[in-house]
Protein backbone atom coordinates (compact mmCIF):
# COMPACT_ATOMS: atom_id res chain seq x y z
CA UNK A 1 0.00 0.00 0.00
CA UNK A 2 1.40 3.43 -0.89
CA UNK A 3 2.41 5.35 2.16
CA UNK A 4 3.15 9.07 2.09
CA UNK A 5 5.05 8.90 5.34
CA UNK A 6 7.50 6.17 4.55
CA UNK A 7 8.15 7.38 1.02
CA UNK A 8 9.20 10.74 2.39
CA UNK A 9 11.49 9.08 4.87
CA UNK A 10 13.74 7.38 2.40
CA UNK A 11 15.87 10.50 2.71
CA UNK A 12 17.10 9.35 6.08
CA UNK A 13 19.86 6.84 5.70
CA UNK A 14 20.89 4.45 8.43
CA UNK A 15 24.53 5.49 8.45
CA UNK A 16 23.68 9.09 9.29
CA UNK A 17 22.44 8.03 12.69
CA UNK A 18 24.26 8.27 16.00
CA UNK A 19 25.37 4.72 16.68
CA UNK A 20 24.84 4.26 20.40
CA UNK A 21 21.35 2.80 20.16
CA UNK A 22 21.43 -0.65 18.61
CA UNK A 23 18.71 -2.46 20.51
CA UNK A 24 15.51 -0.90 21.86
CA UNK A 25 13.03 -2.44 24.28
CA UNK A 26 9.48 -1.24 23.64
CA UNK A 27 7.72 -1.02 27.01
CA UNK A 28 4.21 -1.07 25.59
CA UNK A 29 1.67 -3.17 23.70
CA UNK A 30 -0.78 -3.17 20.79
CA UNK A 31 -0.76 -0.61 18.03
CA UNK A 32 1.93 1.65 19.50
CA UNK A 33 4.37 -1.25 19.99
CA UNK A 34 3.73 -2.14 16.35
CA UNK A 35 4.23 1.47 15.28
CA UNK A 36 7.59 1.83 17.08
CA UNK A 37 8.75 -1.53 15.69
CA UNK A 38 8.27 -0.30 12.13
CA UNK A 39 10.60 2.66 12.58
CA UNK A 40 13.22 0.63 14.45
CA UNK A 41 13.22 -1.93 11.69
CA UNK A 42 13.69 0.75 9.03
CA UNK A 43 16.58 2.24 11.00
CA UNK A 44 18.25 -1.16 11.44
CA UNK A 45 17.72 -1.18 15.20
CA UNK A 46 17.01 -4.51 16.92
CA UNK A 47 13.86 -4.68 19.00
CA UNK A 48 12.59 -6.34 22.15
CA UNK A 49 8.88 -6.36 22.92
CA UNK A 50 7.18 -7.37 26.15
CA UNK A 51 3.77 -8.99 26.46
CA UNK A 52 1.37 -10.03 29.19
CA UNK A 53 -0.53 -13.31 29.30
CA UNK A 54 -3.55 -11.52 27.77
CA UNK A 55 -1.56 -10.26 24.77
CA UNK A 56 0.42 -13.33 23.76
CA UNK A 57 -1.48 -13.74 20.48
CA UNK A 58 -1.37 -10.10 19.35
CA UNK A 59 0.46 -9.37 16.08
CA UNK A 60 3.21 -7.15 17.55
CA UNK A 61 4.59 -10.00 19.67
CA UNK A 62 5.89 -11.88 16.64
CA UNK A 63 7.28 -8.91 14.76
CA UNK A 64 10.19 -7.99 17.05
CA UNK A 65 13.71 -9.42 17.12
CA UNK A 66 12.86 -10.83 20.56
CA UNK A 67 9.76 -11.01 22.71
CA UNK A 68 9.67 -11.43 26.46
CA UNK A 69 6.74 -12.61 28.59
CA UNK A 70 6.34 -10.02 31.31
CA UNK A 71 3.53 -11.15 33.60
CA UNK A 72 -0.16 -11.57 34.32
CA UNK A 73 -2.78 -9.51 32.45
CA UNK A 74 -3.42 -6.65 34.96
CA UNK A 75 -1.12 -3.77 33.96
CA UNK A 76 0.31 -3.49 37.49
CA UNK A 77 1.59 -7.03 37.17
CA UNK A 78 3.02 -6.62 33.67
CA UNK A 79 3.45 -3.38 31.72
CA UNK A 80 3.57 -1.22 34.88
CA UNK A 81 5.97 -3.52 36.73
CA UNK A 82 9.21 -1.50 36.76
CA UNK A 83 11.41 -4.35 37.87
CA UNK A 84 10.09 -6.82 35.30
CA UNK A 85 10.49 -4.30 32.46
CA UNK A 86 14.02 -3.34 33.52
CA UNK A 87 15.02 -6.98 33.88
CA UNK A 88 13.69 -7.79 30.41
CA UNK A 89 15.75 -4.90 28.99
CA UNK A 90 18.93 -5.96 30.79
CA UNK A 91 18.55 -9.66 29.97
CA UNK A 92 18.01 -8.91 26.29
CA UNK A 93 20.97 -6.54 26.18
CA UNK A 94 18.86 -3.55 25.10
CA UNK A 95 20.52 -0.16 25.37
CA UNK A 96 17.36 1.95 25.36
CA UNK A 97 13.68 1.83 26.34
CA UNK A 98 10.89 3.40 24.30
CA UNK A 99 7.85 3.78 26.57
CA UNK A 100 5.18 4.55 23.95
CA UNK A 101 2.26 6.37 25.64
CA UNK A 102 0.40 5.53 28.85
CA UNK A 103 1.84 2.88 31.21
CA UNK A 104 5.36 4.01 32.29
CA UNK A 105 5.79 6.79 29.72
CA UNK A 106 5.30 9.66 32.18
CA UNK A 107 6.64 7.98 35.30
CA UNK A 108 9.62 10.02 36.53
CA UNK A 109 10.61 7.33 39.05
CA UNK A 110 10.86 4.77 36.27
CA UNK A 111 12.96 7.11 34.11
CA UNK A 112 15.43 7.49 36.98
CA UNK A 113 15.65 3.71 37.36
CA UNK A 114 16.25 3.31 33.61
CA UNK A 115 19.09 5.81 33.71
CA UNK A 116 20.56 4.39 36.93
CA UNK A 117 20.99 1.10 35.11
CA UNK A 118 22.90 2.73 32.31
CA UNK A 119 20.06 2.57 29.79
CA UNK A 120 18.74 5.41 27.62
CA UNK A 121 15.13 6.50 28.09
CA UNK A 122 13.62 7.62 24.78
CA UNK A 123 11.82 10.69 26.07
CA UNK A 124 12.46 13.79 28.18
CA UNK A 125 14.42 13.75 31.43
CA UNK A 126 12.88 12.68 34.74
CA UNK A 127 12.88 16.22 36.13
CA UNK A 128 10.74 17.61 33.28
CA UNK A 129 8.36 14.64 33.43
CA UNK A 130 7.88 15.17 37.19
CA UNK A 131 7.36 18.91 36.78
CA UNK A 132 4.73 18.57 34.02
CA UNK A 133 3.10 15.54 35.67
CA UNK A 134 2.20 17.74 38.62
CA UNK A 135 -0.58 19.79 37.00
CA UNK A 136 -0.48 22.46 39.71
CA UNK A 137 3.27 23.00 39.29
CA UNK A 138 2.90 22.86 35.50
CA UNK A 139 0.34 25.70 35.65
CA UNK A 140 2.65 27.76 37.84
CA UNK A 141 5.63 27.09 35.56
CA UNK A 142 3.75 28.06 32.42
CA UNK A 143 2.47 31.21 34.07
CA UNK A 144 6.05 32.11 34.96
CA UNK A 145 7.08 31.42 31.34
CA UNK A 146 4.51 33.97 30.18
CA UNK A 147 2.10 31.40 28.68
CA UNK A 148 -1.57 32.11 29.44
CA UNK A 149 -3.19 29.56 31.80
CA UNK A 150 -6.91 28.98 32.43
CA UNK A 151 -8.09 31.23 35.30
CA UNK A 152 -8.20 29.11 38.45
CA UNK A 153 -6.62 28.29 41.77
CA UNK A 154 -3.00 29.42 42.19
CA UNK A 155 -2.00 26.19 43.84
CA UNK A 156 -3.60 23.07 45.26
CA UNK A 157 -7.01 23.42 46.92
CA UNK A 158 -7.01 22.05 50.48
CA UNK A 159 -10.64 21.22 51.05
CA UNK A 160 -14.19 21.65 49.74
CA UNK A 161 -14.68 24.93 51.65
CA UNK A 162 -11.62 26.51 50.02
CA UNK A 163 -12.74 25.09 46.67
CA UNK A 164 -16.10 26.91 47.04
CA UNK A 165 -14.41 30.21 47.88
CA UNK A 166 -12.14 29.99 44.82
CA UNK A 167 -14.95 28.82 42.53
CA UNK A 168 -17.13 31.74 43.63
CA UNK A 169 -14.33 34.18 42.81
CA UNK A 170 -13.65 32.82 39.30
CA UNK A 171 -17.32 32.06 38.60
CA UNK A 172 -19.17 28.81 37.77
CA UNK A 173 -19.00 26.48 35.90
CA UNK A 174 -15.61 25.19 37.04
CA UNK A 175 -13.54 22.12 36.34
CA UNK A 176 -12.33 20.23 39.39
CA UNK A 177 -9.16 18.35 38.50
CA UNK A 178 -6.63 16.04 40.13
CA UNK A 179 -3.11 17.46 40.22
CA UNK A 180 -1.64 14.08 39.27
CA UNK A 181 -4.51 13.27 36.89
CA UNK A 182 -4.62 12.32 33.26
CA UNK A 183 -6.74 10.61 30.64
CA UNK A 184 -9.87 12.35 31.86
CA UNK A 185 -9.80 10.52 35.21
CA UNK A 186 -10.32 12.58 38.37
CA UNK A 187 -11.80 15.44 36.36
CA UNK A 188 -15.31 16.83 36.79
CA UNK A 189 -17.29 19.84 35.63
CA UNK A 190 -19.30 21.53 38.40
CA UNK A 191 -21.95 24.11 37.63
CA UNK A 192 -22.70 25.12 41.23
CA UNK A 193 -21.49 24.94 44.82
CA UNK A 194 -23.59 21.90 45.66
CA UNK A 195 -22.06 19.89 42.80
CA UNK A 196 -18.58 21.03 43.71
CA UNK A 197 -18.90 19.93 47.34
CA UNK A 198 -20.20 16.55 46.24
CA UNK A 199 -17.55 16.08 43.53
CA UNK A 200 -14.69 17.14 45.78
CA UNK A 201 -14.79 14.12 48.11
CA UNK A 202 -15.42 11.50 45.41
CA UNK A 203 -12.81 12.88 42.99
CA UNK A 204 -10.26 13.17 45.75
CA UNK A 205 -10.76 9.50 46.63
CA UNK A 206 -10.55 8.49 42.98
CA UNK A 207 -7.39 10.54 42.42
CA UNK A 208 -5.80 8.94 45.47
CA UNK A 209 -6.67 5.46 44.21
CA UNK A 210 -5.55 6.01 40.62
CA UNK A 211 -2.61 8.37 40.94
CA UNK A 212 -1.50 8.02 44.57
CA UNK A 213 -2.13 11.71 45.22
CA UNK A 214 -5.35 13.36 46.33
CA UNK A 215 -4.22 16.91 45.52
CA UNK A 216 -6.96 18.83 43.65
CA UNK A 217 -7.13 22.15 41.82
CA UNK A 218 -9.79 24.24 40.09
CA UNK A 219 -10.01 25.89 36.68
CA UNK A 220 -12.76 27.88 35.07
CA UNK A 221 -14.72 25.59 32.71
CA UNK A 222 -14.57 26.82 29.12
CA UNK A 223 -17.71 25.16 27.80
CA UNK A 224 -17.70 26.09 24.16
CA UNK A 225 -13.98 25.60 23.78
CA UNK A 226 -11.80 23.79 21.34
CA UNK A 227 -9.05 21.50 22.50
CA UNK A 228 -6.07 22.34 20.31
CA UNK A 229 -2.54 21.13 20.96
CA UNK A 230 0.87 21.96 19.55
CA UNK A 231 3.48 19.28 18.86
CA UNK A 232 6.94 20.38 19.89
CA UNK A 233 10.35 18.73 19.75
CA UNK A 234 13.61 19.54 21.52
CA UNK A 235 17.13 18.13 21.44
CA UNK A 236 20.01 18.04 23.92
CA UNK A 237 21.70 20.94 22.12
CA UNK A 238 19.00 23.42 23.08
CA UNK A 239 17.10 23.47 19.77
CA UNK A 240 13.30 23.59 19.94
CA UNK A 241 10.85 23.43 17.03
CA UNK A 242 7.09 23.08 16.73
CA UNK A 243 5.30 20.78 14.27
CA UNK A 244 2.04 22.75 14.16
CA UNK A 245 -1.31 21.91 15.74
CA UNK A 246 -3.83 19.12 16.13
CA UNK A 247 -7.46 19.91 16.88
CA UNK A 248 -8.71 17.28 19.33
CA UNK A 249 -12.13 18.71 20.16
CA UNK A 250 -14.15 15.57 19.36
CA UNK A 251 -14.15 13.88 22.77
CA UNK A 252 -16.27 11.65 24.92
CA UNK A 253 -15.73 11.43 28.70
CA UNK A 254 -12.86 13.96 28.29
CA UNK A 255 -11.04 11.48 26.03
CA UNK A 256 -10.24 12.09 22.39
CA UNK A 257 -12.08 10.34 19.57
CA UNK A 258 -11.07 12.25 16.41
CA UNK A 259 -8.07 14.53 15.88
CA UNK A 260 -7.33 16.63 12.84
CA UNK A 261 -4.85 19.09 11.43
CA UNK A 262 -5.01 21.86 10.44
CA UNK A 263 -7.70 22.94 12.91
CA UNK A 264 -10.79 24.03 10.93
CA UNK A 265 -11.32 26.81 13.46
CA UNK A 266 -8.02 28.62 14.04
CA UNK A 267 -7.08 31.79 12.20
CA UNK A 268 -3.49 32.04 10.94
CA UNK A 269 -2.88 34.77 13.48
CA UNK A 270 -3.93 32.59 16.43
CA UNK A 271 -2.09 29.56 15.04
CA UNK A 272 1.08 31.65 14.96
CA UNK A 273 0.53 32.95 18.50
CA UNK A 274 -0.11 29.42 19.82
CA UNK A 275 2.92 27.86 18.18
CA UNK A 276 5.06 30.70 19.51
CA UNK A 277 3.65 30.21 23.02
CA UNK A 278 4.32 26.46 22.81
CA UNK A 279 7.93 26.98 21.77
CA UNK A 280 8.36 29.53 24.55
CA UNK A 281 6.94 27.03 27.06
CA UNK A 282 9.26 24.27 25.84
CA UNK A 283 12.28 26.58 25.94
CA UNK A 284 11.46 27.64 29.49
CA UNK A 285 11.72 24.04 30.74
CA UNK A 286 14.66 23.20 28.42
CA UNK A 287 12.55 20.48 26.84
CA UNK A 288 14.10 17.45 25.13
CA UNK A 289 12.42 14.91 22.82
CA UNK A 290 8.74 14.85 21.76
CA UNK A 291 6.18 16.81 23.75
CA UNK A 292 2.73 18.26 23.32
CA UNK A 293 1.33 21.44 24.78
CA UNK A 294 -2.45 21.23 25.13
CA UNK A 295 -4.50 24.42 25.02
CA UNK A 296 -8.17 25.19 25.37
CA UNK A 297 -9.28 27.87 22.92
CA UNK A 298 -12.47 29.84 23.58
CA UNK A 299 -14.98 31.24 21.06
CA UNK A 300 -12.94 34.42 20.72
CA UNK A 301 -9.75 32.51 19.97
CA UNK A 302 -8.28 33.29 23.38
CA UNK A 303 -6.09 30.30 24.25
CA UNK A 304 -5.00 28.96 27.62
CA UNK A 305 -2.48 26.28 28.63
CA UNK A 306 -4.14 23.09 29.89
CA UNK A 307 -1.28 20.65 30.29
CA UNK A 308 1.86 19.30 28.73
CA UNK A 309 2.20 15.65 27.71
CA UNK A 310 5.80 14.59 27.98
CA UNK A 311 5.67 11.69 25.53
CA UNK A 312 4.61 10.65 22.05
CA UNK A 313 0.87 11.26 21.68
CA UNK A 314 -1.63 8.68 20.45
CA UNK A 315 -2.51 11.12 17.66
CA UNK A 316 1.08 11.73 16.45
CA UNK A 317 0.33 10.19 12.99
CA UNK A 318 -1.77 13.27 12.11
CA UNK A 319 1.37 15.38 12.42
CA UNK A 320 3.44 12.80 10.55
CA UNK A 321 1.16 13.08 7.55
CA UNK A 322 1.01 16.87 7.70
CA UNK A 323 4.79 17.22 7.84
CA UNK A 324 6.01 14.03 6.10
CA UNK A 325 8.20 13.27 9.12
CA UNK A 326 8.54 10.15 11.27
CA UNK A 327 8.20 11.32 14.88
CA UNK A 328 9.44 8.03 16.35
CA UNK A 329 12.60 8.37 14.27
CA UNK A 330 13.11 11.89 15.63
CA UNK A 331 12.63 10.57 19.17
CA UNK A 332 15.29 7.91 18.67
CA UNK A 333 17.76 10.32 17.04
CA UNK A 334 17.37 12.92 19.76
CA UNK A 335 17.69 10.28 22.50
CA UNK A 336 20.86 9.12 20.77
CA UNK A 337 22.37 12.57 21.19
CA UNK A 338 21.80 13.87 17.67
CA UNK A 339 20.55 17.37 16.87
CA UNK A 340 17.00 17.76 15.52
CA UNK A 341 17.06 16.71 11.83
CA UNK A 342 15.40 19.95 10.64
CA UNK A 343 15.21 23.57 11.69
CA UNK A 344 11.88 25.39 11.93
CA UNK A 345 12.07 26.99 8.49
CA UNK A 346 12.60 23.56 6.85
CA UNK A 347 9.44 22.04 8.34
CA UNK A 348 6.56 22.02 5.88
CA UNK A 349 2.91 21.47 6.49
CA UNK A 350 0.61 20.27 3.71
CA UNK A 351 -2.92 19.07 3.03
CA UNK A 352 -5.27 17.78 5.71
CA UNK A 353 -5.20 14.74 8.01
CA UNK A 354 -7.68 13.22 10.41
CA UNK A 355 -7.28 10.38 12.89
CA UNK A 356 -10.19 8.23 14.07
CA UNK A 357 -9.72 6.18 17.23
CA UNK A 358 -11.49 2.88 16.79
CA UNK A 359 -12.78 1.90 20.22
CA UNK A 360 -14.26 -1.42 21.33
CA UNK A 361 -17.35 0.21 22.78
CA UNK A 362 -21.04 0.84 22.35
CA UNK A 363 -21.38 3.81 19.94
CA UNK A 364 -24.36 5.23 21.89
CA UNK A 365 -23.51 4.68 25.56
CA UNK A 366 -19.69 4.52 25.17
CA UNK A 367 -19.67 1.49 27.47
CA UNK A 368 -16.79 -0.94 26.87
CA UNK A 369 -17.33 -3.95 24.65
CA UNK A 370 -14.55 -6.52 25.13
CA UNK A 371 -14.76 -9.78 23.20
CA UNK A 372 -13.48 -11.75 20.21
CA UNK A 373 -12.77 -9.97 16.93
CA UNK A 374 -14.44 -12.60 14.79
CA UNK A 375 -14.49 -10.33 11.74
CA UNK A 376 -12.07 -7.45 11.16
CA UNK A 377 -11.84 -6.52 7.48
CA UNK A 378 -11.58 -3.36 5.41
CA UNK A 379 -10.59 -2.30 1.94
CA UNK A 380 -7.18 -0.65 1.74
CA UNK A 381 -7.26 2.77 0.17
CA UNK A 382 -4.58 5.24 -0.84
CA UNK A 383 -4.18 7.91 1.81
CA UNK A 384 -5.67 5.74 4.55
CA UNK A 385 -3.18 4.53 7.15
CA UNK A 386 -4.22 1.96 9.72
CA UNK A 387 -2.20 1.56 12.89
CA UNK A 388 -3.73 -1.47 14.56
CA UNK A 389 -3.01 -3.58 17.58
CA UNK A 390 -5.23 -6.52 16.71
CA UNK A 391 -6.02 -8.81 13.79
CA UNK A 392 -9.07 -10.88 12.98
CA UNK A 393 -9.28 -13.79 15.43
CA UNK A 394 -7.68 -11.90 18.35
CA UNK A 395 -9.65 -11.13 21.50
CA UNK A 396 -10.03 -7.64 22.89
CA UNK A 397 -9.62 -8.20 26.63
CA UNK A 398 -10.98 -5.97 29.43
CA UNK A 399 -7.53 -5.30 30.94
CA UNK A 400 -6.39 -2.33 28.87
CA UNK A 401 -7.85 0.70 27.14
CA UNK A 402 -10.52 0.11 24.48
CA UNK A 403 -8.58 1.44 21.47
CA UNK A 404 -8.06 -1.31 18.92
CA UNK A 405 -6.84 0.71 15.94
CA UNK A 406 -6.31 4.21 14.60
CA UNK A 407 -7.39 5.16 11.11
CA UNK A 408 -5.51 8.13 9.67
CA UNK A 409 -6.97 9.65 6.53
CA UNK A 410 -5.03 12.23 4.51
CA UNK A 411 -5.74 14.22 1.38
CA UNK A 412 -5.23 17.66 -0.11
CA UNK A 413 -8.11 19.29 1.78
CA UNK A 414 -10.64 18.68 4.56
CA UNK A 415 -13.67 18.01 2.35
CA UNK A 416 -11.79 15.28 0.50
CA UNK A 417 -10.61 13.74 3.78
CA UNK A 418 -14.22 13.55 5.00
CA UNK A 419 -15.37 12.00 1.74
CA UNK A 420 -12.56 9.45 1.78
CA UNK A 421 -13.10 8.56 5.45
CA UNK A 422 -16.80 8.03 4.83
CA UNK A 423 -16.04 5.73 1.88
CA UNK A 424 -13.47 3.83 3.94
CA UNK A 425 -15.76 3.23 6.93
CA UNK A 426 -18.40 1.85 4.58
CA UNK A 427 -15.96 -0.98 3.76
CA UNK A 428 -15.02 -1.64 7.38
CA UNK A 429 -16.60 -4.73 8.93
CA UNK A 430 -16.09 -5.64 12.57
CA UNK A 431 -18.02 -8.46 14.23
CA UNK A 432 -17.82 -10.02 17.68
CA UNK A 433 -17.62 -6.72 19.53
CA UNK A 434 -19.32 -3.34 19.28
CA UNK A 435 -17.27 -0.45 17.90
CA UNK A 436 -17.71 3.28 17.43
CA UNK A 437 -17.73 3.04 13.60
CA UNK A 438 -21.45 4.05 13.54
CA UNK A 439 -20.50 7.16 15.53
CA UNK A 440 -17.84 8.09 12.94
CA UNK A 441 -20.39 7.60 10.15
CA UNK A 442 -22.94 9.83 11.89
CA UNK A 443 -20.34 12.52 12.48
CA UNK A 444 -18.96 12.42 8.94
CA UNK A 445 -22.47 13.06 7.68
CA UNK A 446 -23.41 15.77 10.17
CA UNK A 447 -23.37 19.38 9.05
CA UNK A 448 -21.70 20.53 12.24
CA UNK A 449 -18.69 18.31 11.70
CA UNK A 450 -18.56 18.85 7.94
CA UNK A 451 -18.53 22.61 8.47
CA UNK A 452 -15.74 22.25 11.02
CA UNK A 453 -17.83 24.31 13.36
CA UNK A 454 -17.70 22.13 16.46
CA UNK A 455 -16.45 22.35 20.04
CA UNK A 456 -15.60 19.82 22.77
CA UNK A 457 -19.38 19.59 23.35
CA UNK A 458 -20.12 18.00 19.96
CA UNK A 459 -20.62 14.45 21.25
CA UNK A 460 -22.53 15.54 24.35
CA UNK A 461 -24.91 17.50 22.13
CA UNK A 462 -25.29 14.54 19.79
CA UNK A 463 -26.22 12.34 22.72
CA UNK A 464 -28.88 14.77 23.95
CA UNK A 465 -30.41 14.89 20.49
CA UNK A 466 -30.56 11.10 20.34
CA UNK A 467 -32.18 10.64 23.74
CA UNK B 1 -34.75 -15.92 43.33
CA UNK B 2 -33.36 -12.93 41.50
CA UNK B 3 -29.78 -12.34 40.47
CA UNK B 4 -27.57 -9.55 39.24
CA UNK B 5 -25.18 -10.59 36.45
CA UNK B 6 -22.16 -8.85 34.96
CA UNK B 7 -23.01 -7.09 31.70
CA UNK B 8 -19.39 -7.38 30.54
CA UNK B 9 -16.07 -8.95 31.44
CA UNK B 10 -13.89 -7.03 33.87
CA UNK B 11 -12.59 -6.76 37.41
CA UNK B 12 -14.65 -6.20 40.57
CA UNK B 13 -13.54 -2.84 42.02
CA UNK B 14 -15.94 -2.90 44.95
CA UNK B 15 -19.04 -4.64 46.29
CA UNK B 16 -21.36 -2.21 48.06
CA UNK B 17 -23.84 -4.65 49.64
CA UNK B 18 -23.67 -7.65 51.96
CA UNK B 19 -25.89 -10.60 52.79
CA UNK B 20 -29.13 -9.47 54.40
CA UNK B 21 -29.08 -5.94 52.91
CA UNK B 22 -32.28 -4.64 51.45
CA UNK B 23 -31.85 -3.09 48.02
CA UNK B 24 -34.19 -1.06 45.85
CA UNK B 25 -34.28 -1.02 42.07
CA UNK B 26 -31.72 1.51 40.88
CA UNK B 27 -29.42 1.15 43.90
CA UNK B 28 -25.78 0.73 43.02
CA UNK B 29 -24.61 -2.65 44.33
CA UNK B 30 -21.11 -2.97 42.89
CA UNK B 31 -18.49 -1.25 40.76
CA UNK B 32 -16.72 -3.06 37.96
CA UNK B 33 -13.73 -1.95 35.95
CA UNK B 34 -13.42 -2.84 32.30
CA UNK B 35 -11.06 -1.28 29.76
CA UNK B 36 -9.94 1.37 32.25
CA UNK B 37 -13.51 2.50 32.83
CA UNK B 38 -15.57 2.26 36.01
CA UNK B 39 -18.94 0.63 35.40
CA UNK B 40 -21.54 0.94 38.18
CA UNK B 41 -23.78 -2.09 38.60
CA UNK B 42 -27.34 -1.35 39.68
CA UNK B 43 -30.16 -3.53 40.99
CA UNK B 44 -32.99 -3.77 38.48
CA UNK B 45 -35.59 -4.77 41.08
CA UNK B 46 -36.18 -4.59 44.85
CA UNK B 47 -35.03 -7.44 47.05
CA UNK B 48 -32.88 -8.72 49.92
CA UNK B 49 -29.32 -9.88 49.26
CA UNK B 50 -29.03 -13.61 50.00
CA UNK B 51 -25.56 -14.21 48.55
CA UNK B 52 -22.61 -12.20 47.26
CA UNK B 53 -20.74 -14.31 44.72
CA UNK B 54 -17.70 -12.10 44.12
CA UNK B 55 -14.95 -10.31 46.06
CA UNK B 56 -13.04 -7.15 45.35
CA UNK B 57 -10.33 -7.83 42.77
CA UNK B 58 -12.05 -10.86 41.21
CA UNK B 59 -11.98 -11.19 37.45
CA UNK B 60 -15.44 -11.86 36.05
CA UNK B 61 -16.76 -12.82 32.64
CA UNK B 62 -19.85 -11.46 30.90
CA UNK B 63 -22.90 -13.17 32.35
CA UNK B 64 -21.28 -14.22 35.64
CA UNK B 65 -23.58 -13.83 38.63
CA UNK B 66 -22.43 -11.14 41.05
CA UNK B 67 -25.25 -11.03 43.60
CA UNK B 68 -28.21 -13.26 44.42
CA UNK B 69 -31.36 -11.78 45.97
CA UNK B 70 -34.55 -13.19 47.49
Amino acid sequence: MPNILYDALKLNKKDERGDTLKKVLIANRGEIADRILRTCERLGIQTVVIYSEADKDLPYVNKATESVYIGAPPAQKSYMNHEAVLKAAKDAGADAIHPGYGFLSENAGFVNEVENRGLTFIGPDAKTIALMGDKVKARQTMSAAGVPVVPGSDGAVKNADDACVIAASIGYPVMLKASAGGGGIGMQRCSNEQQLVKAFASNQARAKAYFGSSEMFIEKAIDNGRHIEIQIFGDSKGNIVHLFERDCSVQRRNQKVIEESPSPFLSDKTRKAMTEAAVKAAEYVNYKNAGTIEFIVDENEQFYFLEMNTRLQVEHPVTEHQTGLDLVEWQIRVADGEALPLSQSDINYNGHSMEFRLYAEDPETYLPSPGPLSTFTYREMEGVRIDKGYSEGNSVTPFYDPMIAKIIVSDSNRARVIEKADAFFNTFKVEGIKTNIPLFQRLLESGEFKDGNYTTQILNKKKERLS
Amino acid sequence: MKQIDAAMAGTVLSVLVKKGDEVKAGDQVAMLESMKMEIPVEAVEDGVVSDVKVDMGDFINEGDTLIVMD
